[in-house]
């Protein structure tokens, strides 16, 4: 053994040092070529080459989890009105998942053509982080890009055994409320923002009043999931918790899934608009010439047909003659837009979100 | 130059040649799929600075999470080594009906998808679960607690502890035991003087790959944990919801932390085997 031993150690001594130099050039050579900017000069073949195939145009659209749903259904319209109009055919792919971890993956290079994400600070991230989209994207279709919208409501067991009416009853003792983490959720962030608006509105805009509104109803809460899916099974499946604070379609669709009479849903006197954003990803669709296609298809979920297909699942749609055969199904509540009361996405963020933001200071000094 | 290439060479020339071709692979192998990526998670925190990197790591809730998190996984760890040895000697030593079953019923934890094994063990334990109603009339809260994370945990790390030590429960000659017995020794003896340091090498390997493995779960405990920060916040999570902020220096750094700690508790572990082993003059 001993014999072997310095023979080893010499050899350690030389091909440890190649090792480490292989492995750091091969690591600059990695940072360097992931810090590079990849310039598209392949677009235009690209463009020619697609619109004479007659292979299918593909198109990606990266959207988050309750919109699974929504979007086979309205695919498979958008594919036949695409025909009719065209005579092209369309392939539409759909990838689901957690709304920033969607942004993420486009912004690590998911070739997403259009993105149909949660919040617009999801799609601004993709601007911000690494300029996929053009910054006026919000602009460039009707209602701040937001074909559709929902609301924050609460779903309660039946009978409403703990007579919950609206926001303040989430705050007194003994009530337990469900509602995911906003630091990982997107739909928790518009939950917790609903309570903060309503807070804010009740108190005549004082923001401590706020705050201490929304510290209390955390204080309620026994179970912080990581997602609004998994909230709702919390809720429905564990049977933990007196009410689910919950997205207007997320708790119809939970009623619908599992209800029977089981749940009631509880629409609050003020809530927020929210608002999931679309768009096109402007250098994916540049780079793989399907513009047109993909511009079509998010102008096509404000037609009657889009609009209709929202409704059935569950989103309020924005169109007034669509919304006037959902009446009964979308009460008219007091609504206020993130806009309005807090600025906007990116300013919401980062006073709230963020580390060492407002829901930081809410846990760690009680 | 000459030299140079020759101390590239091992002395001792071995039968089946190909030893430049093998090594080259090895350290290919490892370099895309160990080194580089973990050399990118120090690469990517350094770029923050030192002040910003240390603010990040001391913040309040990252460092409950981190005491969490290890607390938890040597916790678990600890049951499963307690547990493993016993199970592995129960394995080895005595013949039963069901005994193959169950010892290929070890290995389901690896084969599962740790969201599976979360979901499952959270409805089992929760107050309205089999396990967790009779619990919670004991006062026992095991979902959405520490211990729920330490169940889970113990899930997870559970086939290690017995997959190691079972082949050398196995590969121990009787004849060490019937020699101590013959010289006096008790059984308790035989075990702690005989046995025992026979195993150690084993359970220690086994502790530091359930440990290492344990670290770094996410998947089964964000379902069981109830994720309240400050109390039963892991440190995965803490990277998770860095990342959903946009903030990958912020994310990068919680991981090189936790690199860092469980590296040098790998290490601690490995000094021990080390000196353990030239004590007994093993090897």
């Amino acid at each position: 053994m001993p014999k072997l031993k310095k023979g080893n150690k010499k050899f350690l001594k030389g091909k440890l040092r190649i090792i480490l130099l292989v492995i750091t050039i091969i690591a600059t050579l990695g940072t360097l070529a992931g810090c590079g900017k990849k310039e598209t000069k392949k677009s235009k073949d690209n463009k020619t080459q697609q619109a004479s195939s007659s292979q299918p145009i593909k198109l990606l659209n990266v959207s988050y989890d309750p919109t699974r749903e929504l979007y086979k259904e309205f695919n498979e319209s958008f594919i036949k009105h695409w025909k009719e109009k065209t005579g092209e055919v369309v392939d539409i792919q759909q990838s689901h998942g957690g709304s920033g971890k969607q942004a993420r993956s486009v912004i690590d290079g998911l070739e997403a053509d259009v993105v149909t994400l949660a919040l617009a600070y999801d799609i601004d991230s993709i601007n911000t982080k690494k300029e996929l989209i053009k910054s006026d994207w919000q602009k460039r279709l009707s209602d701040n890009s937001t074909p559709y919208t929902s609301t924050i409501v609460f779903l309660v067991r039946k009978g409403n055994p703990k007579n919950i009416k609206d926001w303040d009853d989430l705050v007194k003792p003994g009530v337990s409320v469900i509602t995911p983490n906003p630091k990982t959720s997107g739909g928790a962030r518009w939950n917790y923002l609903a309570a903060w608006g309503y807070a804010l509105e009740k108190n005549g805009k004082d923001q401590n009043k706020a705050k201490e509104f929304v510290q209390k109803l955390f204080k309620n809460v026994p179970i912080l999931d990581t997602g609004a899916r998994a909230s709702t099974t919390t809720f429905v499946e564990r049977g933990i918790g007196d009410v689910l604070i919950a997205w207007e379609n997320e708790a119809y669709l939970a009623d619908k899934e599992f209800g029977e009479g089981k749940f009631e849903i509880v629409i609050p006197s003020v809530s927020i608009l929210a608002e999931p954003p679309v768009s096109v990803v402007d250098s994916n669709v540049d780079k793989k010439g399907t513009r047109k296609v993909a511009e079509a298809y998010l102008e096509y979920l404000y037609s009657d047909e889009g609009q209709e297909i929202a409704a059935k699942n569950f989103y309020r749609p924005r169109s007034e003659k669509v919304s006037k055969n959902y009446e009964d199904k979308f009460p008219k509540i007091n609504l206020f837009t993130i806009d309005e009361v807090f600025g906007g996405w990116q300013k919401a963020q980062e006073e709230h979100f963020n580390d060492g933001g407002i829901f930081d200071e809410i846990y760690i000094k009680k | 130059m000459k030299s140079f290439v020759k101390s590239l060479k091992i002395k001792e020339y071995s039968i089946i040649p190909g030893f430049g071709l093998t090594t080259g692979f090895t350290i290919l192998y490892i370099s895309f799929l160990i080194l580089i990526p973990l050399s990118m998670v120090f690469i990517n925190s350094s770029n923050m600075g030192w002040d910003n990197f240390w603010k990040v790591v001391t913040e309040e809730r990252v460092l409950a999470s981190f005491k969490i998190t290890f607390g938890a996984a040597f916790i678990a760890t600890l049951i499963n080594t307690i547990f493993g040895l016993l199970l592995a000697w129960t394995l080895v030593r005595y013949d039963f009906v069901g005994r193959k079953i169950i010892d290929a019923i070890i290995d389901l934890p690896f084969a599962l998808p740790t969201a599976v094994a979360g979901i499952t063990l959270t409805t089992l334990y929760s107050q309205e679960g089999w396990i967790g109603k009779y619990l919670n009339l004991l006062g026992i809260k095991v979902s959405f607690s520490f211990l729920g994370i330490v169940v889970a945990l113990s899930f997870v790390g559970f086939p290690f502890v017995v997959r190691t030590v079972q082949p050398v429960l196995l590969n121990l000659d009787k004849e060490f035991e019937e020699a101590a017995s013959t010289l006096g020794a008790t059984r308790i003896q035989t075990f702690i003087k005989v046995i025992f340091p026979e195993m150690l090498p084993a359970l220690l390997t086994g502790f530091s790959l359930a440990f290492s493995r344990t670290l770094g779960e996410y998947g089964s405990v964000v379902f069981i944990s109830g994720n309240m920060p400050m109390k039963t916040e892991i440190s995965p999570l803490i990277i998770m919801t860095k990342l959903e902020q946009y903030d990958y220096s912020g994310a990068t750094a919680v991981a090189a932390v936790m690199l860092i700690i469980s590296f040098i508790m790998l290490f601690i572990i490995n000094l021990f085997q080390w000196w353990n082993a030239t004590r007994h003059n093993i090897r």
